[in-house]
């Protein structure tokens, strides 16, 4: 029960900290107006045309997938700047379990990670992304699963730093490299073999794809956009979301005691 | 009963380290007892805390706090002691309060609400109380960021105390405090002591904030170079002088040497009080003096000493 109320706190505190951030928030309103209006508007009125399919619609899913991927593993390997500052240290110092930390940063971070892409999606129905009743439904297990895997990979970065400055590094070199393997922005339906490899072995693929099966099913741009069946994503995500929870838990663990 | 602090043969080498950062240090600490640990950077002084707060495991040796093993029992040593860290590690962006209810849910003492008028009634007398006690009042329901730097480590302490520890480890805790503040910590810090008959062990650099400690360990390169009481540590090292004067100084100059006191003459005769007490000097005199004063060395002239003599 404890450990219980441990891990709701934790993660209450991340969701508080968000509200009482305002730069955060700011941000969390202007993003969707770049990425989607203006990224997305800018590329549907220039190559929507020729690629067949509704542009801000597919900048919507992929940012929409990429923020709730990326933030959660961002909060999550935030513990390790914390570390020496903040209130992460009075957590590793208290009478609680290295896996309630664990969980609770996962959770909160997740809470966090949806309230930022609430307008978001405001903002696509604004642009008139059709988003079905259905869609709209399914989002939400979907943003909780994204979610899950993007803190379950952070944990798993997490486990390969030695400092705040090697996690700038890391980030930069694991996640550049992904928007364009998972499609962020531009299509992926035809890559060489080798691209084709790492394109597999990118989670945030499977986050976006995701997205993009839910938000397009039934629409004509389906089969244009989507590269998976939503099935196939689930499960692909689970058994990614299963081992890195595992392994990245267990390193941290095992790294927090041989400290 | 078994000591509040009980470290024997504690080793600490990093994992890509050369030297052991700590290297085979030994010591007790009684419950109840002011306990400083003194030494210049890269001494082993935060490394030793670490482990003893087990956020760093030791590479060999024992250590127990309370009586509980910090490696098989790390929860238990961690239920037991208050810390108050070197860098702040209050939530800038939460209140006092909040700072404070995440404490005393961490530490299972109360379950968790999102508001405070939804946590027990219990909870929210004792944040009063000790907020009254810290003269923070109502203040305790503001951003921490917008209290003094003196407050903001008040409520650190009042936090730290909340699941009542029995070892309250303070590392450098009056870092970037004003006179003031510092002075005020120390008062409010020595009431806390007697009040609540805590086992206090700081390292700092602020040697007189040491002075009132009842033993001083100072480290050197991983090593124990000094251990006991201020007054012991000073005594071993640097020795009382008297300085003296008198109207007809080569009738004093011939009293002192007749007594086969060792003495410099410069402005006045400086006395060295390594045989007699200073009354015993004076008495065996007996001629008028026109100026007679004590000077006690202070603990950081033995620190500095025993550094030097440590680093030859």
């Amino acid at each position: 029960m404890h450990e219980l109320n441990v891990v709701i706190a934790l993660a209450g505190r991340d969701l508080l900290k968000f509200f009482r951030d305002p730069g955060r928030m700011i941000a969390a309103g202007i993003f969707p107006f770049v990425t989607i209006f203006l990224l997305g508007g800018t590329l549907q009125l220039n190559l929507g045309k020729a690629a067949g399919f509704n542009f801000i619609g597919f900048t919507f899913t992929g940012f929409l997938g990429m923020t709730l991927f990326q933030s959660t593993a961002q909060g999550l390997t935030s513990l390790m700047d914390d570390r020496q500052n903040d209130f992460a240290q009075e957590m590793f110092v208290s009478p609680i379990s290295r896996y309630s930390i664990v969980i609770g940063k996962i959770l909160g971070e997740t809470l966090v990670a949806v309230m930022q892409v609430v307008p978001m999606v405001v903002f696509a129905a604004i642009l008139r992304v059709p988003l079905t009743a259905t869609a709209l439904a399914l989002l939400v297990p979907v943003a909780l699963l994204s979610c899950f895997m993007g803190g379950a990979f952070g944990l798993l970065l997490l486990n390969t730093m030695s400092d705040s400055r090697a996690s700038n590094q890391v980030f930069n070199f694991v996640f550049l490299p992904q928007y364009f393997l998972a499609g962020l922005i531009s299509p992926i339906n035809n890559l060489p073999w080798y691209l084709e490899v790492l394109s597999l072995a990118s989670p945030m693929r499977y986050v976006i794809d995701l997205a993009r099966g839910v938000v397009f099913a039934g629409s004509r741009d389906y089969g244009r956009v989507v590269l998976l069946n939503p099935v196939t994503n689930v499960a692909v995500l689970a058994l990614m979301l299963g081992v890195f929870l595992i392994v990245g838990t267990t390193l941290f663990v095992r790294r927090e005691t041989n400290r | 009963m078994a000591p509040a602090i009980e470290v024997r043969d504690l080793v600490k080498r990093y994992r890509k380290g050369k030297v052991n950062a700590v290297d085979g240090i030994s010591f007790e600490v009684e419950p109840g007892e002011f306990f400083a640990l003194l030494g210049p950077n890269g001494a082993g002084k935060t490394t030793t805390i670490s482990i003893l707060t087990t956020t760093l495991s030791p590479t060999s040796g024992s250590v127990r706090i309370a009586g509980h093993d910090i490696v098989r029992e790390a929860s238990m040593v961690r239920r037991h002691v208050g810390i108050i860290f070197q860098n702040p590690s209050l939530d800038m962006n939460l209140t006092g309060e909040e700072n404070i209810r995440f404490h005393a849910v961490l530490y299972g003492l109360y379950p968790y609400r999102p508001l405070f008028r939804l946590m027990p009634a219990a909870y929210r007398l004792q944040v009063r109380e000790l907020a009254e006690m810290v003269a923070l009042g109502a203040d305790v329901f503001k951003p921490v960021r917008r209290l003094s730097g003196g407050m903001q480590r008040k409520l650190e302490i009042i936090r730290g105390l909340m699941h009542h520890p029995r070892i309250l480890f303070l590392d450098e805790p009056t870092r970037g405090l004003d006179v003031a503040s510092r002075r005020t910590l120390w008062q409010y810090i020595e009431e806390l002591r007697r009040e609540h008959e805590l086992t206090i062990c700081l390292t700092t650099h602020q040697l007189d904030e040491a002075e009132d400690a009842d033993r001083v360990c100072i480290l050197d390169h991983g090593h124990v170079v000094a251990i006991g009481s201020p007054r012991d540590v000073k005594a071993q090292l640097v020795h009382e002088r008297l300085i003296i004067d008198a109207a007809d100084r080569d009738a004093l100059r011939r009293r002192l040497r007749q007594m086969h006191l060792s003495f410099t003459e410069d402005r006045h005769f400086d006395i060295s009080l390594d045989r007699l007490t200073a009354y015993e000097v004076v008495h065996g005199i007996g001629q008028p003096l026109t100026m007679l004063r004590t000077e006690s060395a202070s603990l950081e002239d033995a620190y500095l000493r025993i550094l030097a003599s440590s680093d030859a």
